[in-house]
């Protein structure tokens, strides 16, 4: 079984929606994004998503925008962010990872190796948020082949007879854009949740992670009510960058705050369904 | 039995948005269903002969077409070469070719029951073009400008305003076009129920490459009728000036199947070797960006780099996928001109035609200059005049030592 797999059957068992932080990879630099990978994995992270910065990230908020310019500048490469998953899976064998990106630095680095190389570090899944299924066959057959998870994004502009398409070939979990917008804004109501998510329910027994706008401990609750994983990206990388000294270094303390919040998101969580 | 009809250039993309391997559809799934939405309505649009005689009218008098072919007589005579003639379409209405497109795709967004306009600008031509339609049809409109052009085009951005557009500055990235590119794929996406985004190039996901192209297309199918009527023939060669590369695409593509050879015109910037150039054919390579797959600078790692040009026109790191096509088929030859170039065109232009060309255009002159003195006196070159200088004249008199 694979890694992701595990992590949600253990969650049924346990039951409880699972929490999945973000980390943008190299921001503001490599030893700050190993630090907060290890200390996640250890303040009750079920997954981590790292974000793998892009020039032009089109579906982002003012927060990951942000924190990507800082991991340019730091020097982050495909080649790097899989150098740091790699020793994150030295000392940390049964968290997953998830890597979100654009697809143009996946391309230039080579989509098969690519594949090879991601799945020879320790990446889990996959979410490419400008590869819409009709642009995606060309990489499906070497995820396949590495067992790397094709993780689709559902929006709720995705109707009905869209859907099935969406889901073909989805693997590892279903991630909601639960808002239309970019990420970091809007948080989507109970209301709509209690809308959307039997609406995806209804076309696969894959489990669905909400993300986009998804900030407190409090909305991460009303998140695992109706899914199985709540993802909190822009919420976690402002309280980052408002703690960064002025050579733009995140000290201790920041990682410790930031820690803290995954912390109480992850207990955010676990209440939900008590 | 019925013949195959004959292998023509001009029937692409096709159903996916390819033009070979370049084009598609690479946007976020939010935004998926709206491509497809309005991939629907365009294909209705195209063949309803009401869409059409609308989209004629207003061309013909709101635009001012169709724009004259002009023999440049005095150029052609200082050159010494070949007959160069000038497509006019720096004569229409907001002074360049932007708005045969604004009017096709506002057009289509009434159609479409639409009720409020986005775009995104560069030199702002496209989003004076933009906000000039908007206000015609009594739309609200937003236009993103990164926060560098909003500093180095403020006349433009006083005739947006004017025309009752909300002009929002772009500051993330290098604030230049690609960034307010950004900015309005991030306001479409979260505006998606009742916002029409008016691209201004032939690039961007399926359709919009195809839908600019054909509403520019009326420049090359006017040109064509025109030319033949004036010389009784075909021009030898036609040429125009590639950013993204709408007026290029809308001269070329009635030609295509035409034993015409067609050339397009990159900005050199400083030179190729200069890094700072936006000659993404010539320097870039293949990537994924707005939507597309085409030609793209950027570096090793595959992050996109800021381009240069003189011209706020052709600074964009990116050109329109059936370029791309045209340029790795070979039937589209592709040239950069530097800034230094594309400037002694302009001057040279103004004193001997009396035209004040913009900057985009004078990169076409410039290869013109270079290569008609070369030809017979019996060839015929055609050039796009795709926009006027008036906005340029500030970058120009800086050039010159001049102050304003």
């Amino acid at each position: 079984m694979s890694r992701i797999a595990a992590t949600f059957a253990r969650l049924k068992q346990e039951g409880r929606a699972g929490l999945i932080p973000f980390v943008e990879a190299f921001d503001p630099d490599r030893a700050t994004s190993l630090a907060l990978l290890t200390g996640m994995a250890d303040h009750g992270a079920d997954i981590i998503e790292i974000g793998m910065p892009f020039t032009d990230p089109m579906a982002d908020g003012p927060s990951i925008q942000r924190a990507g310019r800082r991991a340019l500048r730091a020097g982050a490469t495909v080649a790097g962010i899989l150098g740091l998953v790699r020793e994150f899976r030295a000392t940390y064998d049964a968290v997953p990872l998830v890597l979100m990106g654009y697809l143009n630095p996946i391309l230039s680095y080579g989509a098969d190796r690519f594949a090879v190389d991601a799945a020879a570090a320790g990446v889990d899944g996959i979410i490419i948020v400008d590869m819409p299924p009709e642009e995606s066959d060309f990489l499906i057959p070497s995820l396949m082949r590495n067992k790397i998870d094709l993780i689709r994004l559902v929006a709720p502009t995705t109707n009905d007879a869209r859907l099935p398409s969406v889901l073909k070939n989805c693997s590892g979990f279903v991630y909601y854009v639960s808002i239309t917008g970019i990420t970091g804004t809007r948080t989507a109501s109970a209301e709509e949740l209690a809308r959307d998510i039997p609406r995806i329910r209804a076309v696969t027994n894959l489990p669905i992670a909400v993300g986009f706008g998804v900030r407190s401990p409090g909305q991460a609750a009303v998140v695992a009510r109706y899914a199985d994983a709540a993802v909190v990206a822009s919420a976690l990388i402002d309280r980052m960058a408002e703690g960064l000294n002025q050579a733009g270094h995140a000290p201790q303390s920041t990682i410790n705050a930031v820690l803290a919040d995954v912390s109480a998101l992850a207990s955010g969580v676990r209440k939900a369904r008590l | 039995m019925t013949k195959p009809l004959p292998n023509s250039l001009r029937n692409l993309p096709d159903q996916h948005g390819r033009f070979g391997d370049f084009g598609g559809r690479f946007v976020a799934e939010t935004l998926m269903p709206l491509i497809l939405e309005l991939e629907t309505a365009y294909g209705k649009a195209r063949n309803d002969p009401e869409f059409f005689d609308e989209f004629q009218y207003y061309l013909k008098h709101y635009v001012g077409r169709p724009s004259p072919l002009w023999l440049a007589e005095r150029l052609t005579r200082k050159l010494g070469g070949a007959k160069v003639y000038f497509k006019r379409d720096e004569l229409n209405h907001t002074g360049a070719h932007k708005i045969n497109n604004c009017i096709g795709q506002i057009l289509l967004a009434k159609r479409m029951g639409k009720s409020r306009i986005i775009a995104e600008t560069g030199a702002g031509q496209h989003g004076v073009a933009t906000a000039t339609v908007a206000a015609l049809f009594g739309l609200p409109c937003v236009i993103y400008m990164g926060s560098v052009d909003v500093e180095r085009q403020q006349p433009n951005v006083f005739r947006m305003k004017l025309l009752g557009a909300d002009v929002r500055p772009v500051s993330s990235g290098a604030a230049t076009l690609k960034d307010a590119m950004n900015e309005a794929l991030r306001d479409w996406v979260t505006n998606v129920h009742d916002t029409f985004y008016i691209i201004g190039t032939a690039a961007g996901p399926h359709p919009y490459p195809a839908m600019v192209r054909d509403f520019q297309s009326v420049i090359g199918t006017e040109a064509r009728e025109q030319i033949i009527a004036a010389e009784g023939r075909l021009p030898d060669i036609a040429i125009a000036a590639v950013g993204g590369g709408s007026n290029a695409i809308g001269l070329f593509h009635p030609f295509l199947d035409d034993p015409v050879h067609l050339i397009g015109v990159e900005a050199a910037g400083h030179g190729l070797d200069s890094g700072q150039h936006a000659a993404s054919l010539s320097r870039g390579r293949p990537g994924v960006l707005h939507g597309n797959k085409t030609y793209l600078l950027q570096d090793a790692d595959g992050q996109i780099m800021e381009a240069h040009s003189i011209s706020a026109g052709l600074d964009y790191p990116g050109i329109g996928p059936e370029h791309a096509y045209l340029h790795d088929i070979g039937r589209v030859q592709y040239v950069a001109v530097t800034d230094n170039q594309a400037l002694e065109a302009f001057q040279l232009c103004c004193r001997t035609e009396g035209i004040i060309p913009a900057l985009e255009p004078s990169h076409a002159l410039a290869h013109v200059i270079k290569i008609a003195p070369e030809l017979s006196d019996n060839k015929v070159i055609l050039m796009n005049m795709c926009g006027r200088g008036d906005k340029d004249i500030f970058t120009v008199a800086k050039y010159l030592g001049e102050k304003l």
